[in-house]
Formats: C-alpha cells, structure tokens, sequence
C-alpha cells in the first residue's frame, strides 16, 4: 500500500513538472532503450498513422547497427558501426520532421568489436538526459555527444577494463536514472556496472557482477521522487534493486533470470524473465522484493515483455503472444505472429508495434483479444527495438531509418 | 609528423592566435593528456568545447595533433575535428589540399589521414581514382582495403576476359596488400583456380610450429590461475606432473593454412585441461609489432617472459585476429609462450581446445621472421634461447 501511494504520489509530481515544463521533454520524447523509463511504452495518444504503418520518410544509414533510434525534442539519433573490423563508431541526427540529417560524428573503436555475425558494435542503444547523448558501443566506448554534435566526454571502459567484453558481443543500453548514467558491461571475464557522472563523464561508482554473459538491459523502478529511483539490474542471478548515485544494492532477487529478454515495471510492479515471469514487488522497509507470483508458461523469447493498459504481454520463442493479468499471470488470450522476433514491443494508445527480423511491421490492437490491425513488409532485417515519440514510431535496419506515422 | 615537427607547428599556432584565451596548440596538448578512468577530463572537457570553435584554418594543425597520441585522446581530437570540418565544409573552407597532402603521408597517423581522406572526398570525389591506387601496402588497413579491392576488380576483369597469365599477375599484386581475410579468400579462390600457388601461412605470418606439454589441470577453470611449472620455466627437457600423468614437452607443427593448432587433436580432447604451447620468433631487429590471438578457450600470452594479457572467457566464439596484442620485440630470439585452457562444457559447440597466432604490423600485414631458426628450436631440448629471454 505505501508503495502505491508513493508511486501516485511520484505521478502527481510528474503531471506537475510535465506542466511546468515544455511538453516534449516529458511526453514526446523517447531517450533511451525501451523509452524513457524503460518501458517500451509511450505517452503518445494518437499512432493513428503510425498504426496504419504509413512511412512518413526513410532514409539511409551507414554501416551497420542493432540499437534503437532515440527521439528528443524534433531530433532523432542514431548510432551505427562500419569497417571491416566494425571500429568506425557513428553518431547520426536526423530532424525528426523530414528525416534530413543534420549532422553525423565518427570515432574510433578502443575496446575488442569482435561480435556474432548476427550481432555487431553497434548494438547497445544511446540514451540522453535531455542536453547530453550517450552513445555506447559493444567495444565499451561512451561516447557522450550535446544535442548538436559536440563531444563532450569521451570514456574507453575496455581501456579501463580490459577483459570487460564478449567475444559474441556486447548489447546492454546504458540508462540515465536520478541523474547518473548507469552503464551494464557484464559478460564471463571482468563484469562491471559503472555509474558515471553525465557532465563530465567520471566515475561515480563502479561495482562487480556476476561473472556471466548478459545482454539484458536495465529497467527503472519509479521511487516517490526521481532521486528516489532505482535501476534495476538483471543478470543471470536474478535482479538488483540498485541507487542509481551510489551503486548501492538495496535488495536482491536471486532466484535467476534470462540473459536476453529485460525486466520491464509497471505501477510499482516488477516483472521479470525468470523462470517464465516472476512478478515481483518491493514494499517501503523490506528488504527484498516479494514474489507476487510466477508463470512459467509465460517465457519470453529474446523480446522483452512489456505492460499496455494493464495486462502483461509476452512474445514466446515461437512467436505466441501472450496476454495475461498482471495480478496473477493467468493467461488471458494468445495470438501467433509472425517471427522470429529479436526485436521488443513497444506501445502506445492501445496498440503494440512489433518487427520482425523478416522486416514485417505488425501492429497488434489491444482489446478483449489481441487484433492484428494491419501487416507491412519493410524489406530488411530488422533486430532493433522501436522507439515511439510523438505520433510516430522510429525504427532502423543496418541500412534504413524509417518513421512511420506522425 | 615527429613529436618536434609537431611542438613546432604547435608554437606556431599559439604564436597567430589571437582571439582565444589558449592556442589550439595549447588546448591539443591539454586534450593529450586525457587518460584512462576519467582522468584529466575537466580540463580536456573545456580544451575540447573550445578548440571544436576553431575555425577551418586549425584543421590542418589538429590533424598533426593525432600523432602519438593515446587512443583515447585521438578520440577526442577527432570529436572537435569532426565539429571544425563539418562547420567548414558547409562554409566551404575545408582545406581539401593540405588534407591531399597529410593523407598520402604515410608517415601521419593512419586513423587521421583516412578521415582527412573522407573529408577530402566530400569536397573532391575525383580524389579515390587519384590517391587509392598507389596504397596497396599503405600502413592503414582502411587505404590498404580499397586499394585491393580495385585490383581485385582488375584481376576479374582480366580472368573473365580469358588473360590467364595478366590475371594471375594481377590477383598477386591483389593478395600482396591484402590484410582483411575476405579479401584474401576472394583473391586466392581463383588464383589457385588459375593453378597458382598461395602460402597462406607465410601471407599471415602465422606461427605454425610449436613445443607443446600437457594436459594439467583445470578441472573448474581453477588452473587459470595457477602458475604451473612452465610459466616459471622453459626446460624442454624436464617432465612434470600433469593432470592424470607425467608430461613433457613434444613438437608439434599445424598444416593447416590458417595456423589453427588443434589441442584436441594433437593431444587429446581433454576436458578441464590447459596445454601451454612455446616458440621462438627471431626477429631482425627491436621493433613493434603485434601478436594476433584467435582462440574460443582462456588464455594467458608471455613474450620473453613479461605476461602481456590474460583472459577467461570459454567458448563465446573465434575468429582470425579475435586479440590483437602490441609486444616490443627485442633483435633476435623472442619466446613466446601460450596457455590455452579449457573447461568442462559437454555442449557440441564447446568442445574446442585451439588456437592460431600470428605477427603482424598494426595494419595486419605480416611481419617476417628473421632468416633461419626455427627448425633449430623445434630440435633443441634445453632451449637456451628460449631459457634467456625468461
């Protein structure tokens, strides 16, 4: 109950600050993997176009690249990489209206960029505190850009961290949380989370973690105030409740959990790929998160799950989807798209958008049971996850960057 | 550009500026001394914001600054670069010949006269047909990449119009500046279709043969890191207790054309075991070079004794110059010594115990071994060479 309150209260303060401050920053926005809290869910209320999967422009990319587009203000940022040896690392801007690019900066892997064919360095997406990006690569370079293209910082963690890296490659997004951004480098050899401090790019904190391959991202758990925020950090142990400023862990759940498909959270509630899905909840005062309940016919694919008005959707390793309460797991109804799916959904006004690696945009209507409004075939390979900002969602191939509605 | 030729043009440029508080040359230096951990960020972060203000006419000068600079900091004078050229570029100052002019030095970073090349491109397209053809043994792989793949397209050219004898000529001079593997296999496929010979293994510079002992324990992946007797010693006459039994040393040379040394062949598949694997590379004088590891097991890399990386990760995949590793060579014998080790995963995919290794320069052209030797090495028992340089 303090939890829910707390978090109604954290709502009220968010309404207040969305009304004092330029809508964009708050609502139309998309800055980092999943959105803004990490969701896959956006505060977007008409996709009507985007739903009608309608391009509105396309435009072309260089090299090759898995992270999602980010979306601040009326620009979009892309990351990429190119060379034979995936060591040219890119940062593109687009103007988010007619897809001209405004500007593009390149750098120079310092860490290994070995990767799976399938995979490349350019898989982790960039996040953004709203003046700065953050651009990070599977050869651990953070790389941290103004919103016109200006370095600012620039770190070499693999410089730091010499075995920090996964010969299949690397895919875990950094996170700005309560004004630090929180970096996962996590793999078999020298596993690392780091908190780095967004102005000038040094260490607030760095912690160990499990010595095993991960690719998961972090989620956020709202607090009553964004200082009180929590990232949360998945790995194949479980889930750490962790202060984003100091690298604290608050609490622990050690029961495992997937090393592809995130947790996502939802009203306090926080749902994790272990053992099917583990809903899990963390009371004022507790010292680890109650288990409310698990499902394990509920098992995520690479796709992470995600929440849409209440219900809890899973896209399985066979491409079911599955709706199910979040109040217990049960199962509410299932629909087969079509996979294979690396990508994760994302929501917005009731409809989920999904991308198959075929390029097949699919676009699921939310209701009594799961409507597939419309189908398009985009043509490319397609392995990142979507970014919805405005009335449009963005999503990249290696070669392409489309948006699609608005 | 040396270090002094580089001071000079600095004290140049903090001579003609007037308008900044420091010169560029000053904020290149204070962006220089970047280093790992956030170190020296403060003051890079302020040189950087204002030298990325420079006008067109400091490119020239920030070009030079990439010389002997850390990776790191290469990277953030490439950040401000970037920002100068591309304000120049719409200006239409970007100064395309002075970049001309510091591209085809090949005494220049590699890195920043490949990005004066790209930037010169945007302002001169003509400049490809005029700069790549002459880069077939540049020291950037990227010049080097281009230049082959033009001669690849000569050579195809040649082969499909029925010229044998120009078509072989021409996939040579092809495979000569030919660092990337797909290259090569596109160069030597039909080379050897033409009936010629191709020694993959020289083109390379793998190391092809080896003194190997083992199996000792690993059972856990526990062994890694424990020195057993080979790391304190090189005695290629002694035994020792292994694993299950007395080992010692015994020769081992791979045929394969890519270097592979299969462990699981040339000794057994053991499972929860480390082999460590010793050669000599004689080398014709002091010199930098690099030592390029592919292997899917943990490892640890000494050369003439000094441990120069170590790494335990087991299975997430191989490939041609997975590590890229820079060693000083001394003039003479080097010893080179490998530990490859592997765990106890019962998954198909997880039964590989191999490694290849090969020296090269920083461009991935191979560097030769001095003349003669090495069959001295694989026939000496005490390996007195070896025993020196540890």
């Amino acid at each position: 109950m303090l939890q829910t309150l707390s978090f109604s209260c954290r709502l009220g303060f968010a309404a207040a600050l969305m009304a004092a401050t330029p809508l964009w920053t708050w609502s139309a926005d998309w800055r980092q993997f999943r959105g803004n809290l990490a969701t896959g869910v956006a505060a977007a209320t008409d996709v009507a176009k985007a739903a009608d999967l309608e391009v509105a422009w396309s435009v072309p990319l260089v090299g090759r690249g898995l992270s999602s587009p980010i979306i601040v203000g009326d620009r979009v940022f892309v990351t990429s990489c190119s060379g034979y040896r995936q060591d040219r690392l890119h940062v593109a801007c687009f103007q988010a209206g007619d897809g001209r690019q405004l500007w593009e900066r390149q750098f120079w892997a310092t860490g290994r960029t070995m990767s799976h064919p399938k995979t490349c360095n350019a898989a982790p997406s960039p996040a953004c505190d709203g003046e700065r990006i953050f651009a990070m690569f599977s050869s651990d370079d953070l790389i941290c850009l103004d919103l016109d293209g200006n370095l600012q910082w620039y770190r070499g963690l693999m410089v730091d961290f010499p075995n920090a890296s996964n010969s299949l490659g690397m895919a875990q997004s950094p996170l700005v949380v309560a004004g630090t951004l929180v970096v996962q480098i996590e793999n078999d050899s020298q596993s690392l989370a780091v908190g780095v401090d967004p102005e000038t790019g040094v260490s607030r904190w760095t912690s160990e973690r499990p010595k095993r391959a991960n690719w998961t991202s972090p989620a956020v758990l709202p607090g009553p105030t964004p200082q009180d925020d929590l990232i949360l950090l998945q790995s194949s142990a479980g889930l750490a409740g962790v202060r984003p400023a100091t690298g604290e862990v608050v609490w622990n759940y050690d029961n495992g959990a997937s090393t592809i498909p995130s947790s996502t959270v939802d009203g306090g509630r926080i749902f994790v790929p272990s053992n099917g899905i583990t809903a899990l909840q963390v009371s004022a005062g507790s010292a680890n998160p109650e288990v409310l309940w698990n499902e394990g016919k509920l098992g995520p694919g690479t796709a992470s799950p995600i929440v849409v008005d209440g219900q809890l959707l899973v896209l399985n390793r066979a491409g079911v989807l599955l709706c199910a309460k979040t109040d217990n797991g049960e199962t509410l109804w299932q629909k087969r798209l079509e996979g294979p799916f690396s990508a994760s959904p994302v929501a917005a006004a009731g409809h989920l958008f999904f991308f198959s690696e075929n390029g097949l945009a699919q676009v699921v209507k939310l209701g009594a049971e799961g409507e597939i409004l419309k189908t398009k075939d985009l043509g490319q390979t397609i392995l990142s996850t979507p970014a919805i900002a405005g009335k449009a969602v963005y999503v990249r191939s290696d070669q392409t960057l489309w948006k699609i509605g608005g | 550009m040396d270090r002094r030729c580089f001071c000079a043009v600095a004290a140049w440029a903090f001579c003609t500026s007037a308008v900044w508080g420091a010169s560029p040359g000053e904020l290149i230096q204070q962006i220089r001394q970047v280093g790992p951990k956030g170190e020296g960020h403060a003051a890079a972060k302020a040189a950087v914001k204002e030298l990325s203000q420079a006008g067109a006419a400091t490119l020239p000068l920030m070009l030079q600054s990439f010389d002997g600079a850390s990776p790191l900091a290469a990277n953030w004078l490439l950040g401000a670069f970037e920002a100068v050229a591309d304000r120049s570029l719409q200006a239409k100052e970007l100064p395309a010949r002075e970049f001309e002019i510091f591209a085809v030095n090949t005494k220049n970073h590699a890195g920043a006269r490949r990005i004066a090349y790209e930037w010169l491109l945007k302002v001169d397209p003509t400049a490809a047909d005029r700069l790549i053809p002459n880069m077939l043994l540049d020291p950037s792989a990227e010049f080097r990449r281009d230049a082959v793949a033009r001669k690849l397209t000569e050579a195809e050219a040649l082969q499909t119009a029925g010229k044998k004898v120009e078509a072989v000529a021409a996939f040579r001079v092809a495979l000569q500046g030919a660092v990337d593997d797909d290259q090569v296999k596109a160069i030597v496929k039909p080379l050897r279709e033409l009936g010629a010979e191709v020694n993959l293994q020289q083109h390379f510079g793998f190391l092809p043969q080896w003194k190997l002992i083992g199996p000792f324990d690993n059972t856990d992946k526990k062994g890694f890191d424990v020195a057993y007797a080979p790391e304190a010693e090189l005695n290629f006459s002694a035994k020792y207790a292994g694993k299950t039994a007395e080992v010692a040393w015994t020769d081992f040379e791979t045929t394969d054309e890519y270097g592979v040394v299969d462990l699981a062949k040339a000794l057994a598949p053991h499972k929860g075991a480390i082999t460590y694997a010793a050669t000599k590379y004689p080398s014709e004088r002091a010199q930098q070079v690099e030592l390029r590891l592919g292997t899917p097991n943990a490892w640890k890399l000494w050369v003439n004794g000094e441990l120069v990386f170590a790494r335990d990760e087991y299975h997430r995949g191989t490939q041609l110059d997975q590590y890229r590793v820079p060693v000083s060579l001394k003039a003479g014998a080097n010893t080179i010594l490998l530990k490859v080790c592997q765990n106890e995963q019962t998954e198909d995919w997880a039964q590989k115990w191999q490694y290849q290794l090969r020296v090269c320069d920083a461009a991935g052209a191979a560097v030769a071994p001095a003349k003669a030797t090495t069959s001295q090495f694989r026939n000496s028992s005490s390996a007195p060479l070896i025993a020196e340089g540890r």
